[in-house]
């Protein structure tokens, strides 16, 4: 069960792709989906979005950045090892229908959840623009897909070394300035999705998040994934992880992420001492 | 009648138990069990009544004087063939029942003096089978052909897994999680109930033929219907009540506020206490408040302790009688160091700029009229707020109802709780060939309610495929 039947690295291998066997979940998910993962039994239960499925074939497509153990440990196993758990498919998936012009805004990892949306949205007869941002041209990722499932693509990097030198929420700025958009789709880093929201609500431009605080158990079991929308408490897992980007209380989420920052620390500090 | 009188003054067994400043740093089991002389002493007061009031207690009646007798005799795999008769996992239920309510709480020898500690033997009996490898295997019937899909591994699926296998059926079990057993394994703590006596059970299960899938949310993974058409004949719902209730007061989702269930996961199931050689964390407080006065908040709190606290305070809006834990929890939990804070209710968290929990705020009850229950309903007293000091809070103020699979499968009736609704008989729900039993039909009740309903759904299932609905 659960084998990697190919691996990609990205971004410097920064950031790695698994395709992974398994069916039941193939069959059945959706984008905007997710699903919790286990690489041993020790292993932490990790939340990471399909960026893609293949139900003919029986395969999940996760992408995700190496930033702790966890993801360090995943991104350690070879094509042909097992995930020892992979369970899903998780959350709602996203409402996808014609709306007309949307714009679909990506960051980091956060571009791997986006593309199975933007491509949706595309299919559903929408015209799309997709306006993507890294740090550097070296960390961008799935420019491609992305430009395939986009009538047009902005690219926006930190330094500048390829498109725009400065933020997605500049090149959002103009695009709502010219073109009558209906919605917005933004996921990335918390920091992104709360200025593009604050951009969006300006404009009353109706926006869809999607956030990632810390899991467990994916099925609403511990509440520990709670976040504040609109003033009411929301279990992301099950309610979520898309929200009403202007609901969202994003300085609470911050906070809630770094909850076990010392830990996490204690955690990779030990790995690397037994390694 | 001389008899009688003589058994009433031996005294009742006493467990013997890790001393409490010992096992409070501990996740070790904390009573150790009865040697073969104390359980066969212990046995031997049981006046083998001829209407038994302890059965009339058990909420599976179980045959109590029979095995009791068989301990007594020393026949210890004679024991445990009568408990197995209606009980599936006595080295569970004599850990965890509240015998004091029910077959203790009934017993003829309590009246005058001290009941027999029908746990105690239960627990030695199962422990003993266990130890030895005795009590045969029960016979497999000649196989149905009939398949049977049992949702959820806790004490309720693993019963109707256990007898439906017996008669004949196929049986899979689809569970949630990556490990079967429930609340058992990730809501009942190491030191109440090893998870290797767990595991044992689940194993006997496997050797009958029973099948298991893993990390399989029925509902999403698959649902029913999808089920029924990849040839299951009959599904059993037996997924507890896994949804946490918070108190919605004000700070409730500051860092450091817990509920229980999410508290009790990462140390049980994901074994936090062992991080980081397992990877999940989980907050170690210092001064700790645990909201509630249940089995899991003493779960909690003890767990608290276990996990380095300097303080662990129970704060519970009523008074020490309506504490529902069982006996045994709280007086261990005493012995622990707990602090009961009684008539107390919270108001409100603070925290500090990161969004850390730094205290609460709390204001005191008196008791008024009865209510509804029949308890005496607490009243806040009018300016009596006060603060307490805390950087863990784990609210352990019940379960709900989980409504992801109910979600999916609209065709099964709720109550207005969003519990399914099962025939208390049979466990038969609206939906053709669909039973359900154990907390999601209950609301959080009890291990052996769980298994009871179990039992009787099994038996409904087994006639359903051999005559029909
Ligand atoms: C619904 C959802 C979908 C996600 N999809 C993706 C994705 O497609 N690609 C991707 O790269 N990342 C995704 N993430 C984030 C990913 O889960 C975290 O990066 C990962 O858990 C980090 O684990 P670690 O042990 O490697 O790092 P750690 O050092 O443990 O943590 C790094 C940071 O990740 C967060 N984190 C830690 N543990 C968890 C946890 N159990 N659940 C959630 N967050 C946690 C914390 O904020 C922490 O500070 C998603 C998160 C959620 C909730
Ligand atoms: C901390 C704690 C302490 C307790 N202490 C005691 C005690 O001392 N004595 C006592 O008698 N009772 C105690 N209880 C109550 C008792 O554990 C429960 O009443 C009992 O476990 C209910 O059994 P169940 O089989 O109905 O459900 P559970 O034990 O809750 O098992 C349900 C199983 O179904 C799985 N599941 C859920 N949803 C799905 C799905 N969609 N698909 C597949 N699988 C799913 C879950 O992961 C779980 O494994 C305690 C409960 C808790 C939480
Ligand atoms: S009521 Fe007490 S004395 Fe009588 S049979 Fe039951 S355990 Fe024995
Ligand atoms: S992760 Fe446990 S309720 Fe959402």
């Amino acid at each position: 069960m659960f084998k990697i039947v190919n691996r990609e690295e990205m971004a410097q291998g920064t950031i790695i792709l698994n395709e992974i066997e398994a069916p039941r979940i193939a069959r059945k998910a959706k984008p905007g989906q997710f699903v919790i993962l286990q690489s041993n039994e020790k292993g932490e239960r990790i939340p990471l979005t399909m960026a893609d499925v293949d139900p003919d074939k029986g395969t999940i497509t996760i992408i995700y950045m190496v930033v702790g153990k966890s993801t360090a440990s995943f991104g350690k196993m070879a094509v042909g090892e097992e995930y020892f758990a992979v369970i899903g498919p998780l959350g709602k998936a996203t409402h996808i229908e014609k709306r007309g012009k949307v714009v679909c805004v990506g960051g980091g990892t956060g571009i791997a959840v986006l593309h199975p949306i933007t491509r949706g949205l595309k299919e559903a007869g929408n015209h799309v623009t997709t306006i993507l941002g890294s740090r550097n041209k070296d960390l961008l990722i799935l420019e491609d897909k992305m430009s395939k499932a986009s009538d047009t693509l902005h690219i926006c990097t930190d330094d500048g070394s390829k498109g725009h030198h400065g933020f997605v929420t500049d090149v959002l700025k103009d695009v709502l300035e010219k073109e009558d958009i209906s919605l917005v789709v933004a996921i990335g880093p918390v920091p992104m999705m709360k200025f593009v929201s604050a951009i969006t609500k300006e404009k009353g431009v109706e926006t869809l998040v999607s956030l990632n605080p810390i899991m467990v158990d994916g099925t609403g079991m511990c509440g520990g994934c709670r976040v504040s929308v609109g003033g009411e408490t929301k279990f992301a897992c099950v309610d979520g992880p898309e929200f009403d980007g202007h609901k969202v209380d994003y300085d609470e989420l911050s906070n809630r992420l770094r909850a076990y920052l010392d830990d996490e620390k204690k955690s990779v500090d030990d790995s690397e001492k037994n390694a | 009648m001389a008899g009688k009188d003589k058994k009433i003054k031996v005294p009742r067994a006493t467990m013997p138990e890790q001393a409490p400043e010992v096992r409070r740093r501990n996740f070790m089991e904390v009573p150790l069990g009865l040697t073969d002389e104390m359980a066969m002493t212990e046995a031997a007061r049981c006046l083998q009544c001829k209407k038994p009031a302890c059965v009339e207690g058990c909420p599976v009646s179980v045959d109590i004087p029979g095995f009791i007798q068989k301990i007594a005799d020393g026949d210890f795999s004679g024991a445990i063939e009568r408990l197995w008769d209606k009980n599936a996992l006595p080295a569970v239920c004599g850990r965890v029942c509240p015998q004091e309510i029910q077959c203790e709480g009934n017993c003829i020898l309590g009246k005058k003096g001290s009941s027999v500690a029908i746990g105690y033997l239960e627990r030695f009996a199962a422990d003993k089978a266990r130890e030895l490898g005795t009590g045969a295997l029960p016979k497999v019937a000649e196989k149905t052909g009939k398949k049977v899909a049992v949702i959820g591994s806790g004490p309720s699926g693993l019963t109707v897994a256990g007898d439906l296998v017996v008669k004949g059926h196929d049986v899979t079990i689809f569970e949630a999680f990556h490990q079967t057993g429930g609340v058992l394994v990730y809501g009942i703590p190491e030191f109440r109930l090893p998870k290797d006596i767990v595991a044992a059970e689940v194993a006997t299960l496997e050797k009958l033929g029973v099948k298991i899938e893993l990390n399989s949310v029925v509902g999403s993974t698959v649902t029913i219907d999808e089920l029924f058409e990849e040839g299951f004949d009959a599904a059993y719902v037996g997924v507890g009540a896994g949804l946490p209730r918070f108190m919605n007061l004000p700070g409730e989702n500051l860092i450091g506020v817990f509920s229980a269930n999410e508290y009790l996961t990462r140390a049980n199931l994901m074994k936090a206490y062992l991080f980081p050689e397992y990877d999940t964390p989980i907050a170690r407080g210092k001064n700790v408040v645990v909201l509630g006065a249940g089995n899991v908040a003493m779960d909690a709190a003890r767990t608290a302790m276990r996990l380095g606290a300097d303080s662990v305070k129970v704060v519970y809006r009523r008074s020490r009688e309506e504490m529902p834990a069982r006996a045994e929890e709280l007086h261990h939990a005493e012995q622990e160091g707990i602090e009961f804070v009684l008539l107390t209710n919270p108001t409100q968290f603070f925290g500090n700029d990161e969004g850390r929990l730094t205290g609460m705020e709390c204001l005191k009850m008196e008791l008024g009229e009865p209510d509804e229950s029949g308890r005496r309903r607490p009243v806040a007293i009018e300016g009596s707020e006060y603060r307490i000091d805390c950087d863990l809070v784990v609210v352990s103020v019940g379960a709900k109802a989980n409504p992801l699979l109910t979600n999916s499968t609209p065709d099964i009736d709720l109550n207005r709780w969003g519990n399914i609704v099962a025939d208390p008989a049979t466990g038969k729900t609206s939906k053709k060939a669909v039973w359900a039993g154990g907390d999601i039909a209950t609301g959080m009740a009890t291990v052996i309610l769980a298994m009871g309903a179990g039992r009787d759904a099994a038996n409904s299932i087994h006639d359903y495929l051999t005559i029909g609905w």
